[in-house]
């Protein structure tokens, strides 16, 4: 039976487990407190009623399979946090936009449609020529293939700026 | 079968139809404003249907957003607004 209410007190507790993993790796979770609970309360129906944390903003169909893209913090998350300080729903916002004090932006949803997702996976590469970048973290070592560093260096906590191209 | 959505009664503005999802909370904050804006609309949370009616929705919304998120706002079944866009809601049914 799911739900519709989540107790406060369920609330808090994932909340405070989300929060301190958000700050071990780097991350900062939204600090419009109303707006997080709600949104944590979404992921915890989810869990409930598909069996895993699926972002509370998007449709799921209730196939783990066809939605580990949208687990949160989902595939997108990253990457909508380095063009808009946000990700989609707006758990997840940039350190700049906390300290401009900014509430979180209209994202653009990045997933892409269902008949996208559903068309065969491109894996054929050039050879010799990497489908992303690859960024090292001139503090630590760390390296990570995408298409921006991330916004802090999920191993030593360095600052975006502290990365290098490396391949 | 038929899919029924909500209604809600208020000043009519032309047909308004809100898809949504009921855990998020963009679609909550988009509702909000609708109910402050003392519109009628209906609604559909897409997200209680079973997934036979949940498809043909999706494809109903792909229509007007390709990318088939949420919130999707249709006004008069030709002005699309995606996401909680509450500006440009306001001055849509203003």
């Amino acid at each position: 039976m799911i739900s519709t209410v989540v107790s406060p007190e369920k609330v808090e507790r994932r909340l405070k487990i989300l929060d301190s993993e958000a700050k071990q790796s780097g991350y900062f979770l939204n600090p419009d407190m109303d707006f997080t609970r709600g949104l944590v309360e979404g992921l915890i129906l989810n869990a409930e009623r598909y069996g895993y944390e699926s972002c509370p903003c998007r449709l799921s169909f209730g196939e783990k399979e066809k939605d580990l893209d949208i687990i949160c913090p989902c595939d997108y998350r990253d990457d909508d946090l380095s063009e808009y300080g946000a990700c989609f729903c707006g758990l997840y916002l940039s350190e700049s936009l906390i300290n401009k004090n900014s509430p979180a932006p209209v994202v653009p949803e990045r997933r892409p449609s269902l008949h996208d997702r559903n068309l065969q996976p491109v894996n054929a590469t050039i050879p010799g020529q990497l489908p992303y970048p690859v960024f090292r973290c001139k503090v630590c070592g760390y390296l990570c293939a995408r298409t921006s560093p991330p916004e802090k260096c999920p191993i030593c906590k360095a600052d975006k700026d502290r990365f290098e191209i490396f391949i | 079968m038929t899919i029924n959505p909500d209604h809600v009664d208020g000043i009519d503005k032309g047909k308004i139809m809100l898809y949504a999802l009921s855990t998020c909370i963009h679609c909550k904050q988009t509702r909000n404003l609708l109910d402050e804006l003392h519109v009628a609309y209906d609604y559909l949370y897409v997200d209680k249907l079973n997934k036979e009616d949940m498809n043909s929705v999706l494809m109903d919304i792909e229509k007007f957003n390709p990318r088939g998120s949420f919130p999707t706002l249709v006004i008069n079944n030709s002005k699309v607004i995606v996401g909680s866009r509450l500006d440009e809601i306001k001055e849509a049914l203003g």
